[in-house]
């Protein structure tokens, strides 16, 4: 079982470490893993990616042409990328920074709107957190209960109060996607 | 054991210092710069010595007298500054200072992109500077062989006396995987040539002009011998699905584990293709080349550039049979461009 997942936004939409932190998770929970970071000027100012391979077996090619699932912050990300998300794959979207409906009819798209959500509970850079819980609250890629216990470790050396709010974030999206979708 | 997730470009450095090294000099470039800011946090906790030069000629300049005093140092860079420090390899090449460099690539020519290439094959592998030298090269192909080819690096390049090199496609450098951290070198070389106080020996003395020119052609003659030495031991290459390859695709570096991906593919598609993995660009693995060339039909070879190590793939198949090329630049080739690649040589060939 190989699972390859693009995450893609604004640069300081934490898109970078929103895959990074899923990698730790999987390879906490006994996975192979890979985190390929697009790198240089992409990253300053315009838009970042980062694809992330969660395998069984041994990881050949950490990059790839068509993920199983886009992780989509932004507007120019959807228009950049939806055509390559593998057929009959999942779109997540971030629907407070994306005004528009995917073009492909095959996909399954989990829509929710992180911005706003993250406002409302006082948040506002927990957003990719949201993202991320409610991502894997739904597909089950590495188990919500394992990420809880792994929170610590992957934010070593971070204060306490960061990594409350981190958790609290990535728990609202764990929620919403037990309610919504 | 267990397993920590490292930056490929932190990787090499932890390996570094996991073999000995003790100082860095360099420049900062993308997408290499994280090797020199690891060693800019590491080095003053373990009385190592870092200095970032004033320029790439400043570095590898310091590399050269570094490494005659007998400590194990280390410079990295991409393409642009690795040009730039072309006279200084040459020089220690020619004085004999084993040292490791790094080129974390990118595309050229010029000061190109920071994109990740392997179009400094040619320079890595025919010595971009002056006279008859050459480089132990060395491909890593993920973020452990970061790790362990730089360890395996200084112990080359003090077996031999040597300079190596190794290089990465930018890609490798800044990607993370999960690796085991070695235990640390403890046995050493001696290094009875090195420039490190003469108090009751004779002076050591480093030094590259050799007026004579009975004792430069003697000087080529021992270097030669040295690089035949290399060559007839440390050729090093994978092999994978061979044996009953119709077509064998060549590539090495992070590129090559993407090619193997394709290769998978295309077999079950039924297409009979196996890959070869050069470890070693130079000395280039020419025998396991040679071999499959008795039993294949064709040859791909798959590059993050114009073209280069196909020109060592054709020497070592000397004609035999036919050589294809598919690369791109600016840009790695995911699995399935390479894919379909094999898959239109098979087709217009009948393979």
């Amino acid at each position: 079982m190989e699972t390859q997942i693009l995450f893609a936004g604004f640069g300081g939409q934490g898109v970078l470490s929103m895959g990074q932190f899923l990698t730790y998770a999987a390879m906490e929970a006994g996975k192979n893993v890979s985190w390929v970071p697009s790198y240089g000027a992409e990253m300053r100012g315009g838009t970042a990616n980062c694809l992330v391979t969660i395998a069984d077996e041994e990881i050949s090619s950490p990059i790839t042409e068509n993920p199983v699932t886009a992780v989509i912050m932004n507007g120019p990300s959807l228009d950049k990328f939806e055509s390559k998300v593998m057929p009959n794959g999942i779109l997540v979207l971030n629907s407070s920074m994306v005004d528009r409906k995917p073009h492909r009819q095959d996909l399954q798209v989990l829509e929710l709107p992180v911005n706003q959500i993250a406002e409302e509970i006082n948040n506002p850079r927990g957003a990719n957190m949201i993202l991320l819980g409610a991502y894997l609250q739904k597909t089950g890629v590495v188990e919500i209960e394992k990420v809880l216990e792994y929170f610590e470790k992957i934010f070593k050396g971070k204060k306490p109060s960061i990594i409350e709010n981190n958790k609290e974030a990535f728990m609202t999206g764990v929620e919403y996607a037990r309610q919504k979708w | 054991m267990e397993k920590i997730l490292m930056k490929g470009n932190e990787a090499l450095a932890e390996g570094a210092i996991i073999a000995g090294c003790k100082a860095f000099f360099g420049y900062p470039i993308t997408p290499s710069s994280e090797i020199a800011e690891y060693m800019a946090r590491k080095f003053p906790k373990i009385d190592g010595v870092f200095v970032q030069a004033e320029s790439e000629l400043a570095a590898i300049n310091m590399v050269y007298g570094g490494a005659a005093t007998g400590h194990r140092v280390m410079t990295a860079s991409s393409g642009p500054g690795i040009s730039l420090k072309q006279e200084g390899i040459s020089f220690i090449a020619e004085a004999e200072l084993p040292c490791l460099i790094v080129n974390v690539s990118r595309g050229g020519p010029g000061l190109g992109g920071i994109q990740p290439a392997q179009s400094d094959y040619f320079q890595a592998t025919r010595g971009g500077g002056h006279g008859d030298y050459r480089l132990i090269v060395l491909a890593p192909s993920g973020v452990q062989e970061m790790m362990d080819f730089a360890i395996e690096g200084f112990d080359l390049a003090d077996r031999y006396r040597t300079p190596v090199m190794i290089m990465a496609e930018g890609t490798l450098g800044q990607m993370m995987e999960p690796i085991i951290v070695r235990e640390p070198v403890i046995q050493f070389y001696d290094k009875p040539w090195a420039t490190n106080g003469c108090q009751g020996r004779e002076p050591n003395i480093v030094n590259t002009l050799h007026l004579s020119a009975d004792y430069l052609e003697e000087r080529n003659h021992h270097l030669q011998k040295k690089y035949d030495a290399i060559a007839s031991r440390e050729k090093r290459a994978e092999s994978y699905l061979t044996e009953d390859a119709d077509l064998v695709v060549v590539a090495f570096g992070l590129m090559a584990r993407i090619a193997k991906k394709a290769v998978m593919e295309a077999r079950k598609s039924g297409i009979k293709v196996g890959l070869i993995r050069p470890i070693t660009l130079w000395p280039f693995p020419d025998a396991e080349i040679s071999k499959a060339a008795q039993t294949t039909k064709r040859f791909l070879s798959v590059e993050i550039s114009m073209g280069q190590m196909i020109e060592d793939i054709r020497l070592a198949v000397a004609g035999r049979v036919p050589v294809d090329f598919f690369g791109r630049i600016g840009i790695t080739p995911n699995p399935e461009e390479v894919f379909r690649a094999i898959m239109q040589v098979a087709e217009r060939e009948g393979i």
